[in-house]
C-alpha cells in the first residue's frame, strides 16, 4: 500500500501537463487501463478530420502531403499517421493521445532561489523589472528586444526568481539543442537548490517532472498547459519561425493564465508590426552589457566573387584586408553562404592563411556546419584559442559567445544570409568587455536588401542606445 | 509532389516523353536520389559484398561448414552509406512506413534482372517480426519490400522474441541460435526478402529451417548490403 501511495504521487508529476503516446507513459497495461477507467487518466484525439482536412492534434500539422497511410498491424485496418512529428514518436489515427486528469502538481514556493552573485546593469535591470511585472500581473505577452550581447539571460534570473517565489512552473525553451547545452550549466548555478531538467532530443532525462524546464522548442509537443511562465529564446530563429508546429505546440503547452516573454535581438515584421499597432508589449535594451556600441558592418565590393567561388577561392579582397586589420592579435571567424563552400574552400583557404604567414600550420583552421558531428568539439577548441581561424556556415550565427573576434562574410548577399541573419552574426564580434570593438567585413559583388536593413538596423540600435 | 524524405518540391520537367503520361510517381528528389549509392562493379557472386574475388572469404567459411551453405546467393541493391542508415532508421524504427516506397522500382527490377528464373515455381518469404516488435512497430519492413516483388508471398515463418539483431556484435549473431520455427512444410524454391545483410546469419537461419522442412533450394534478395 505504501508503496503504491508514493508511486502514485511521482505519477502526477510525470504525466500532469503532459500530451502522451501510449509508449511514452512508462506503466504496465493493469495499472494504466485501471487508471483509465478510473478516468485519471483520458483519451484525447490523435488524428482527426477538420473539414475537408486532417489535423494531427499533437503538433498541429494539416497539410496532407505530411500525412501518410499505414497498414496497422494492430488493428488489421490502413490508416493515417503523421510524418511531421514523426521524430517524436508516431501518432496514428486509431492510436489516441492521453493526459492526466488526475489531481494537479502544487508547485512549491521558493524562499529566495536565486544564487547568482553577478550585478546587473542598469539598463539590464530595467528590463529584469518589466519580466517581473508581467509575470506578476499575469499579462500575457512581452516582447524583450535586446541587442546581441545585451545578457539576456541574466536579464532573466530575477523573473524567474520572482516566478519560483510565487509556486509558479517554468519553461525556458529555445530553438536550438546546442543552446540548451550552453544555457544549462549556468541555470543550474544561478539556481543552485531548485531542480533544473534539461530536455532535448537525445538528453539524459525525458521525465519532464522539474518546476523549472530548459528544453527546445520540439519539446514542447509533449505539454499541454503545463506552464505558468514560458520564455521562448530566439523567437526569431530557425526552425521555430518556419514550422507552425513550433508556435501551435507552445500555445498548448501554457496554462489558461500564462506569461509568455519572447527573446529576440532580431524581431521579424510580424512582431514589429504587432509591436507597432500596440497589440504587443516591448521592452527593448538597446546597450551591450559592457556599455560599448554594436560595431557596424563594413562592405567591400568584390567583382570577381562568382568566378572566385566558383574555384572555391576567397576573394582577392579578403587577403588584403587579412594584413590590414586593425587588431591582428584577434582571432577569425568566417561565415559562407553553404556546406560545399565551407568544406571546398577551407583547404584553399587554408594553405594560402600559411603561405602569408597569418597561420603557423594548417591545424589552426577548421570549418563547421550543422551535420558535422565534431562541431561541439571544434567550437571549444576555437573558444579556447587553439584554433586561430574557424570558417562556418550560419549555424554559428546566434548563441555563440567569443571574446575577440572579427567577422567576415563571404558573399554576404545570398539569400541565406536574411536581415536577421547578417545582424546576428555582426552581432559576433566585440563581446568582451576587454575587446569591445571587432571588424565586421561584408564580402559582396552587389548589395543586397537584407545587407542594407542589417546595417541600418544596427545603426539605429545603436543611436537608439545613445550613441552617434 | 513533394519528396519523400527532403520534403521539397518535385518539379518534373515536362518534355515530349512524358507530356502525355500520366503523372509517374518519383518517391525522392534528383538530389536525394543521388545520395543513394548502388552496388556496382565486381561483387562476391554468393553474397553481393564488394570484392574483387569471386566468392569472398567469409561466404568460402559458410561453405566449409559441415551441412554447407544453406544459402544459394544473395542479391543486394545498396551500399549501406550514412544516408541509407538515416533513411532505414527512420523507415524502421521510427515508423515512417511511406519511405519504403522509395524502394519500389529498384526492388522490381533488381527481382526481375537477377531472379527470372525463379518467377514461375518460387515462392517469396519475407523474414518475419517477432509478435512483440510487430506490435510496436506495427509493420513489417521486410514484408513491404515482398510486396513489391511480383510473385506469390507466403508468410510461413515465425520468429521467436529476442534482442534486435542491431544491438549484437558479430559473434553474437554469428553464433545465435536459430529463432524461426515453422508449421508446415513447402516444397518449392524459396526468395526471401530482407532489409539488410550484415552477417548473413539471419538469412542463414531462415535457409536451413526451410531446407529442413522441404525446400531444396533457397535464395535472397536485400535491399542493403552492410
Amino acid at each position: 500500500m505504501e508503496e503504491r501511495a508514493i508511486s502514485s504521487e511521482h505519477l502526477k508529476f510525470l504525466l500532469s501537463g503532459k500530451l502522451l503516446l501510449r509508449q511514452e507513459i512508462p506503466l504496465d497495461e493493469i495499472l494504466f487501463q485501471k487508471l483509465l477507467q478510473q478516468q485519471i487518466i483520458r483519451k484525447a484525439g490523435s488524428i482527426v478530420q477538420k473539414g475537408f482536412s486532417n489535423q494531427c492534434l499533437r503538433c498541429g500539422n494539416k497539410k496532407t502531403s505530411l500525412f501518410a497511410t499505414i497498414p496497422c498491424g494492430t488493428c488489421s485496418k490502413t490508416h493515417l499517421y503523421c510524418r511531421n512529428c514523426i521524430a517524436m514518436g508516431r501518432v496514428m489515427e486509431c492510436e489516441p493521445l492521453y493526459e492526466w486528469h488526475g489531481e494537479s502538481v502544487s508547485w512549491p514556493n521558493h524562499l529566495e532561489p536565486c544564487t547568482w552573485q553577478g550585478q546587473l546593469t542598469l539598463v539590464q535591470e530595467q528590463a529584469a523589472n518589466r519580466i517581473i511585472k508581467a509575470i506578476r500581473k499575469e499579462e500575457k505577452e512581452l516582447l524583450v528586444w535586446a541587442v546581441c550581447g545585451a545578457g539576456k539571460t541574466e536579464m532573466l534570473f530575477p523573473g524567474i526568481t520572482a516566478a519560483l517565489e510565487s509556486g509558479l512552473r517554468i519553461c525556458i525553451a529555445t530553438p536550438r539543442a546546442d543552446v540548451v547545452r550552453e544555457l544549462l550549466p549556468r541555470l543550474k548555478k544561478a539556481f543552485e537548490n531548485v531542480t533544473v531538467e534539461a530536455l532535448y532530443g537525445g538528453s539524459p532525462t525525458k521525465a519532464g517532472t522539474a518546476q523549472l524546464i530548459l528544453a527546445t522548442t520540439h519539446q514542447l509537443l509533449r505539454f499541454k498547459q503545463a506552464f505558468d511562465v514560458i520564455i521562448i529564446d530566439e523567437v526569431d530563429a530557425f526552425p521555430y519561425h518556419n514550422d507552425a508546429s513550433l508556435p501551435f505546440a507552445a500555445n498548448r503547452a501554457k496554462k489558461k493564465r500564462c506569461t509568455t516573454i519572447y527573446l529576440t535581438a532580431t524581431p521579424r515584421r510580424e512582431h514589429r508590426k504587432r509591436i507597432q499597432q500596440k497589440k504587443l508589449e516591448q521592452v527593448f535594451v538597446p546597450i551591450r552589457f559592457h556599455g560599448q556600441p554594436l560595431p557596424v558592418p563594413q562592405k567591400k565590393i568584390c567583382f570577381s566573387l562568382k568566378k572566385d567561388l566558383k574555384k572555391f577561392l576567397p576573394p582577392k579582397e579578403f587577403f588584403t584586408w587579412i594584413p590590414n586589420r586593425k587588431n591582428p592579435a584577434r582571432q577569425l571567424l568566417i561565415f559562407v553562404p553553404t556546406i560545399a563552400l565551407a568544406e571546398n574552400m577551407h583547404s584553399i583557404m587554408r594553405r594560402y592563411l600559411v603561405g602569408m604567414n597569418f597561420l603557423k600550420n594548417e591545424k589552426e583552421m577548421a570549418f563547421v556546419h550543422a551535420e558535422d558531428p565534431n562541431r561541439e568539439e571544434k567550437v571549444l577548441l576555437f573558444r579556447e584559442k587553439k584554433i586561430q581561424v574557424l570558417l562556418t556556415t550560419t549555424i554559428l550565427e546566434r548563441g555563440v559567445t567569443f571574446p575577440s573576434v572579427d567577422v567576415a562574410i563571404i558573399d554576404s548577399g545570398h539569400k541565406v544570409f536574411d536581415e536577421a541573419a547578417l545582424v546576428q552574426i555582426a552581432g559576433r564580434a566585440g563581446r568582451s568587455p576587454n575587446d569591445p570593438k571587432g571588424e565586421v567585413l561584408f564580402f559582396h559583388d552587389g548589395k543586397s536588401d537584407a545587407m542594407e536593413e542589417a546595417i541600418l538596423s544596427i545603426k539605429q540600435m545603436n543611436r537608439r542606445g545613445g550613441f552617434k | 509532389m513533394e519528396c519523400l524524405w527532403c520534403m521539397e518540391e518535385i518539379i518534373v520537367e515536362i518534355s515530349w516523353i512524358n507530356l502525355f503520361q500520366v503523372e509517374r510517381q518519383v518517391a525522392l528528389c534528383s538530389r536525394c536520389n543521388e545520395q543513394l549509392e548502388k552496388i556496382t562493379g565486381a561483387r562476391c557472386k554468393h553474397c553481393s559484398r564488394q570484392s574483387t574475388q569471386d566468392i569472398c572469404p567469409d561466404c568460402k567459411w559458410w561453405k566449409s561448414q559441415e551441412k554447407g551453405d544453406p544459402l544459394e546467393k544473395n542479391f543486394s541493391i545498396f551500399h549501406y552509406n550514412d544516408f541509407m542508415q538515416a533513411i532505414i532508421a527512420k523507415w524502421k524504427y521510427r515508423g515512417d512506413y511511406v519511405l519504403g516506397e522509395i524502394f519500389e522500382q529498384e526492388l522490381f527490377q533488381a527481382c526481375n534482372e537477377q531472379f527470372k528464373f525463379l518467377m514461375k515455381e518460387a515462392v517469396v518469404v519475407p523474414i518475419p517480426l517477432s509478435k512483440e516488435r510487430s506490435k510496436e512497430r506495427c509493420f513489417n519492413q521486410a514484408a513491404m519490400l515482398a510486396g513489391f516483388i511480383p510473385m506469390e508471398k507466403r508468410n510461413i515463418l515465425s520468429r521467436i522474441h529476442g534482442e534486435k539483431q542491431s544491438k549484437k556484435t558479430r559473434r553474437e549473431r554469428i553464433s545465435a541460435t536459430n529463432p524461426f520455427f515453422m508449421s508446415e512444410s513447402l516444397n518449392k524454391p524459396v526468395l526471401l526478402v530482407d532489409d539488410i545483410y550484415t552477417t548473413g546469419t539471419t538469412l542463414r537461419h531462415a535457409a536451413s529451417l526451410l531446407k529442413a522442412n522441404g525446400s531444396h533450394k533457397v535464395y535472397a534478395l536485400t535491399l542493403v548490403r552492410g
